[in-house]
């Protein structure tokens, strides 16, 4: 078990590490002069070269990634090039603030999606079922910004329910805070609610027909226990991981949803960042974002092995 | 042929039933469900309107009407005028064009590509199978958006680089379904019964393996062709896909969904509900298409 | 804990007296009552017995709705099981056997619909029950035993709990349930119950799981237990010890017994009356006795000639196949259901559906020619085509020191541990052995497709065999072929027969055009195959048409040995005794040699020169096939012997091994099968030292530190 846990860690760590050399060489092919982009067409070449160098811009690729990752491993992220001041602020700021975006959409999105699985399982081909796994379906296809549109056009312009945009929540209660989150959080939880759910229903399903299943069911026990002991441990096991990869489609929803409703989280950032050629501050906010997800799914995969007994106990005589 | 077994048969001689009768074709199986035709309808709609688009639209999707800048929908503008006096209508009709050009495409290319690749790294396994499942695990810590942005800024935005970045992103994604479906296969005993009449490992790989996870590799174009159109979408509304002012659906949200507090709905929602259409269709047809393999 | 005593007690205070509470016996006709009712009781008929019937089956249909299609399973089918019989029903796939016992305990999948006839359990009308009810029904009368017991089990809920949930249902609290869960382990003999209630189904051996689903069934002490080829997924040393088992609680419990196989011998040793089954109809029943010595319907006639008996050998004469196939599922039958593939078949049979005639005492057959049936003429002629007796001194292959080893994430399992083995020209070696026994991973070695570790030496024809497939040449891999097990896995689905076919003839025999084309039709005819099944796939024919195709396959490139992986144990009894037929034909045409693999000792014994016996990756014996099935045997041999169920009513001194088969991962010490061994010696040499193969009598090899006069002297004393 411990040896398990430090390898998946070890896996991790080199994954992360695999990351971190992509993004830093993508960013290193972006086109155009940074100390040029940030000082504007007019500056003299020799501020811009003198910027350059404070950039460390020109030294060998491989140094520049060693003494990158060094200030990384020692909390320095880097010094943003448009805002010419530290990373680590502004992606600490924009981290918070899509934590409480995507926590909300999570807390709101598992009980659901787990349930709408399990109940489309329990009634496999019927209407209900065909319901919930076509709309589910179609919920998850349709792109953050689609909804997105269509939720502020009803809910924001037409009924002016909920406020629109979102913008800064600094200063506000925590129940007004929720109340201008709740626009933005429905595109993803439209979107993830059609993962979870298949995947909760094919896990039931698979659990339904099985051996076992049919087992308790002779046996005489009720259908209420059936499926509370006997299915749903077995069912929602698998289900456990897929929430966790979702953490990555949830953080690219993230990107979207940030744009659309003007708020500003770690997805606003790295666009703009982006669109401003501000590599350091890109390239930390994609690290960032990287080992969220390494740490989501190294949880989803602990609490995987430690409730699957197969895993946890292994074979033995 | 419901003859008496022959009794007095030949030595050895075992009469032998007829095969049992083929399956009906899928194809016809897919005609018989109304949500298929319901979704094949809607796309064919699309297709239609990405070929014949500048024919149908009735007006030239980038003239500007200055004086009618931000009319909302009228006998004259359907659909009503954008922030810059564009007839909506014509943008979301001829907008369908460079998204069913370029997710299609792309998906084709990353299924090509996956496919050669899964193929491989199911067959053979070993040094190569661990790298790039690392390779793998590595680009899917970050959301396919994002990783295709940072390459979009790189490279700078065309339908083409679209096209190549959206495909070789699929590519890994694809090649790890498929080398699963492969491994699958690779516990049958017609592999080694292969093996065993010295074939070479390209015949193996893709006259013996190949055929036999073609569905699959069939169910997963239809799926990540979904996803391309989500991809393609996406990254035009923020900015990295097809750029104003060629009509596109997400370029077009993109540009106008500022003044949505101002009240101007109608420049946003029909580009919108067309990928929504779009994509809901793709579903129908998918879903019908997953049914129908997997009986 | 409780005491022995209070098992004797019902646990929900139900008398489980005989008989049950008496019932109002239930409304006999169903709403959908066959328009002909067909004769119930026999005309040769048992006396009404005093009590009721634990189980009542009267003019069951059961259906299955496929694509919009009602597909009939189960015809019309009455039985009867009294109190405290058991009663078997046999049946090959396909025959409706488990529709029977889903449609007892109403659970048919959803698909599936009794349409007409009634079942009733003590007393109760299972179809009229409501859910409630029935729930009491299943938690009280009626228990099943599966027959994948690993799979049977919720891998998350320790092996305990879920025995336990039997006893809770009945409104038992928590300890004492885990307390009689317990008892109930003991009953079925498993050594250390209290660390097996706390196991979780993965840490069980088959064997074991088998009998935690034993002991959960019999928990509640039911009326009627229903076991559904309970032991066809074990070995057979285990699967005796699980027959025993089921035998000796019978014998303690009041309870009838339902036992559904398609292994005759199996139901002939567990049963009283026995029922076969044919296309969802009961075509013969009677004492289990009466219908395997003296059957009455062609089908079950058929059924026994198929299967080598009484020591029958492949030069004493072909098997007696049954020709053509079951009907289709939904296929319409307006005479008799056996009609097509029976030899005594008359115009009445095409014409209307025999009802059953009485024969003897509690015996009835559903054939108009039922006296006749006994002389059914033969389907296949016996003359069988002897290939020339193999010299006795003349290898084809030689093996030594062959041990292959298989590294799995930082552990390594030996398969094979030096083995030394030849195969003389033109003989059939039979190989036998339980699972991880290794007899798989020696025919992938030879065939190269596991490469042996080093030192191990194989030879082909006075010449070195390379290890690896990818270095033989062309001529080497044509010699060398094989038939595996599941025509299904073997054959690619997406290929055609004729592509299937004809590959090895371009690549291994280098044809092609109209040679190709000739040759091609000349194999066709010899495993015969028609033409017409070139243009389909496999997904299109029956198992033995597939199996037919995939040994085409291994002749097409002209082997010269050919290695025969369990080719028949997919199959069915009928189809079997074809595919037997057709291999020992082939060994006299093609001038082959057979290493043939199986778990089946009567096959193997049909088909096999010599026979080799493997326990965990070693060889035990080897010897001419009369001499190892004669004795003086090996004792592991000699358990395997004893562990299968004959038909033929002289049973062996029994001896039973305990406990279940090592890991291979893990081999004991000294000799490997010490610690099963019933013979050990009790100088503690078995447990040290490993005893070599030595030659014990001519050309008979024995792995074993008892001398063989002693041997010989064990086993002919009846204990």
């Amino acid at each position: 078990m411990t040896r398990y846990l430090l390898r998946r860690i070890g896996l991790a760590i080199v994954t992360l590490w695999i990351l971190s050399v992509i993004v830093f060489f993508a960013g290193q092919v972006l086109p155009g002069d940074p100390g040029r982009a940030v000082l504007g067409p007019f500056a003299s070449q020799s501020a811009v070269r003198q910027l350059d160098h404070q950039l460390g811009v020109g030294r060998p690729l491989v140094t520049q990634y060693l003494s990158w990752i060094g200030g990384l491993l020692h909390g320095n992220m880097g010094f943003s090039s448009e805002y010419r001041s530290p990373v680590a602020p502004f992606v600490v700021t924009a981290i918070g603030n899509s934590a409480k975006l995507a926590v909300l959409a999570l807390v709101i999105i598992i009980p659901f999606g787990i349930a709408g699985g399990v109940l489309a399982a329990l009634y496999t081909g019927r209407g209900v079922d065909r319901t919930i796994s076509l709309g589910g379906l179609a919920a998850s296809t349709v792109p953050e910004f689609v909804s997105g549109i269509v939720v502020i056009i009803i809910f924001g312009v037409a009924l002016k329910v909920f406020p629109y945009p979102t913008g800064s929540l600094s200063g506000l209660s925590a129940p007004s805070q929720l109340d201008h989150l709740i626009l933005p959080v429905i595109p993803l939880v439209l979107v993830l609610f059609g993962y979870i759910a298949r995947m909760a229903r094919a896990g039931t399903i698979e659990a339904l027909e099985s051996d076992y299943a049919r087992t308790a069911i002779l046996k005489g026990l009720p259908r209420s226990v059936v499926i509370r002991r006997h299915i749903l441990r077995n069912s929602l096991l698998p289900t456990i991981t897929v929430i966790a990869t979702q953490t990555g489609y949830l953080i690219g929803g993230l990107v979207v949803v940030e744009q659309l409703f003007s708020y500003q989280g770690i997805g606003r950032l790295i666009l703009s960042a982006a669109t401003h050629k501000d590599f350091a501050m890109l390239e930390a906010g994609v690290l960032v974002i990287g080992i969220v997800y390494m740490v989501a799914t190294l949880i989803a995969d602990v609490l995987y092995t430690l409730l699957n007994p197969r895993l946890r106990v292994g074979v033995s005589g | 042929m419901t003859a008496a077994p022959d009794v007095s048969a030949a030595p050895g001689q075992v009469p032998v039933a007829h095969g049992l009768a083929a399956p009906p074709a899928p194809w016809r199986l897919l005609l018989r469900k109304p949500t298929f035709l319901i979704g094949a309808l809607i796309l064919l709609f699309w297709i239609a309107c990405a070929i014949f688009g500048r024919a149908i639209a009735p007006h030239d999707p980038l003239a500007q009407d200055l004086l009618a800048t931000n009319s909302p929908p009228s006998g004259a503008h359907p659909f009503g005028v954008d922030s810059i006096g564009r007839d909506v209508l014509s943008r979301v009709i001829v907008g369908a064009r460079d998204i069913l050009l370029i997710a299609p495409l792309a998906t084709l290319l990353g299924t090509v590509l996956g496919t050669v690749l899964g193929l491989a790294m199911g067959y053979f396994g070993g040094i190569v199978d661990t790298l790039v499942g690392r390779v793998v695990e590595a680009v899917l810590a970050l959301p396919v958006v994002i990783v295709a942005f940072l390459f979009i800024v790189a490279v700078g935005p065309s339908p083409l680089t679209l096209i190549v970045v959206v495909g070789f992103i699929f590519t890994p994604l694809i090649a790890r379904t498929v080398r699963t479906a492969v491994l699958v296969e690779g516990q049958q005993d017609y592999l080694a019964s292969a093996r065993l009449l010295g074939e070479r490992p390209g015949y193996i790989m893709f006259a013996e393996i190949l055929p036999n996870v073609f569905p699959v590799i069939v169910v997963e174009f239809t799926v990540r062709l979904g996803y391309a159109i989500f991809a393609v979408a996406t990254l035009s509304f923020l900015g990295f896909g097809v750029q104003q002012p060629t009509p596109d659906w997400g370029g077009d949200i993109a540009a106008n969904y500022v003044l949505l507090g101002a009240g101007y709905w109608w420049e946003t929602l029909f580009a919108a509900l067309a990928i929504a259409s779009l994509v809901m269709a793709l579903n129908l047809v998918t879903d019908a298409i997953e049914q129908v393999i997997s009986s | 804990m409780t005491d022995q005593g209070a098992a004797e007690e019902s646990p929900h205070g139900v008398p489980a007296g005989p008989g049950g509470p008496s019932l109002q016996k239930a409304p006999r006709g169903r709403p959908a009552e066959p328009a002909e009712p067909a004769p119930r009781g026999f005309p040769g008929g048992r006396p009404p017995g005093p009590a009721e019937p634990t189980l009542d089956v009267a003019n069951l249909d059961v259906t299955y709705r496929v694509r919009g299609q009602n597909r009939p399973a189960i015809r019309n089918v009455s039985f009867q099981i009294g109190n405290r019989e058991s009663y078997g029903l046999v049946g090959e796939s396909g025959s409706g056997k488990s529709t029977v016992a889903l449609a007892l305990t109403r659970y048919l999948p959803r698909n599936g619909l009794v349409t007409s006839g009634s079942v009733s359990i003590a007393g109760r009308d299972v179809l009229a029950l409501s859910g409630s009810a029935l729930r009491a029904l299943r938690a009280r009368t009626v228990s099943m035993v599966y027959q994948e017991p690993g799979r049977a089990l919720n891998p998350s809920i320790r092996a305990g709990r879920q025995i336990a949930e039997v006893f809770e249902i009945a409104g038992l609290d928590r300890q004492t349930s885990t307390d009689r869960a317990e008892d109930m382990l003991r009953k079925v003999q498993i050594p250390d119950p209290g660390q097996v209630m706390n196991r979780y189904p993965h840490q069980l051996s088959g064997g074991m799981a088998q009998r935690v689903i034993i002991a959960m069934a019999l928990a509640a002490e039911p009326s009627l237990l229903i076991l559904d080829e309970p032991t066809t997924a074990l070995d057979a040393t285990v699967e005796a010890e699980v027959l025993d088992l089921v035998a000796g609680l019978r014998a303690d419990m009041a309870t009838s017994v339902l036992f559904i196989s398609h292994n005759l011998a199996v139901i002939a040793k567990m049963c009283d009356r026995v029922g076969v089954l044919y296309a969802g109809e009961l075509v013969e029943e009677g004492p289990a006795s009466v219908v395997f010595d003296q059957p009455s319907h062609p089908y079950t006639v058929g059924l026994l000639r198929c299967i080598p008996r009484r020591g029958q050998r492949k030069d004493h004469g072909r098997l007696d196949a049954i020709p053509g196939f079951q009907p289709a599922p939904g296929q319409d039958i307006t005479g008799c259901i056996y009609a097509d593939r029976c030899a005594l078949v008359i115009d009445e049979c095409r014409t209307s559906p025999p009802p059953p005639f009485g024969i003897g005492p509690d015996h009835s057959a559903r054939c108009f020619r039922h006296e006749e049936a006994e002389g059914l003429p033969r389907s296949t002629p016996a003359d069988a085509s002897l290939p020339a007796p193999p010299n006795a001194d003349d290898p084809i292959v030689t093996l030594r020191g062959l041990s292959t080893t298989y590294k799995n994430a930082g552990s390594e399992l030996k398969a094979l541990s030096g083995i030394d083995l030849t195969i003389m020209r033109g003989e059939t070696l039979g190989l036998v052995g339980e699972s991880g026994s290794g007899k798989t991973t020696l025919a992938r070695a030879l065939l190269g497709l596991v490469v042996p570790d080093p030192g191990s030496v194989l030879e082909f024809d006075g010449s070195p065999l390379p290890a690896d497939l990818r270095r033989r040449p062309r001529q080497l891999l044509r010699a060398v072929q094989i038939v595996f097990q599941n025509p299904d896995s073997a054959l690619n689905r997406r290929h055609s027969v004729r592509r299937l076919i004809s590959r090895p003839l371009s690549r291994l025999a280098g044809l092609s055009g109209s040679r190709l084309a000739e040759r091609l039709a000349d194999l066709v005819r010899s495993v015969r195959l028609e033409q017409r099944h070139l243009s389909l796939r496999p997904g299109q024919l029956s198992g033995g048409l597939k199996q037919r195709v995939a040994i085409a396959r291994a002749f097409g490139g002209g082997p010269r040995l050919v290695v025969c992986d369990e080719p028949t144990s997919a199959l069915d009894v009928s189809v079997q005794a074809a595919i037997l037929n057709l291999l020992a034909d082939l060994q006299a045409k093609e001038q082959v040699t057979y290493l043939f693999i199986s778990h089946d000792l009567g096959v193997v014994r049909y088909l096999s020169d010599r026979i080799a016996v493997l326990y965990l990756g070693r060889l035990m014996e080897v010897g001419p096939a009369e001499t190892v099935f004669a004795g003086p045997h090996h004792p592991y041999t000699e358990a395997l012997l004893s562990a299968v169920p004959s038909l033929d009513g002289q049973r062996r001194e029994r001896i039973r091994l305990a406990g279940e088969i090592p890991s291979a991962a893990t081999p004991p010490s000294g000799c490997v099968f010490h610690t099963r061994c019933p013979r050990k010696l009790s100088t503690g040499v078995c447990e040290t030292t490993e005893p070599p193969l030595a030659e014990v009598e001519p050309g008979h090899l024995m792995s074993c530190h008892i001398p063989v006069e002693e041997l010989r002297r064990l086993q002919e004393t009846p204990r």
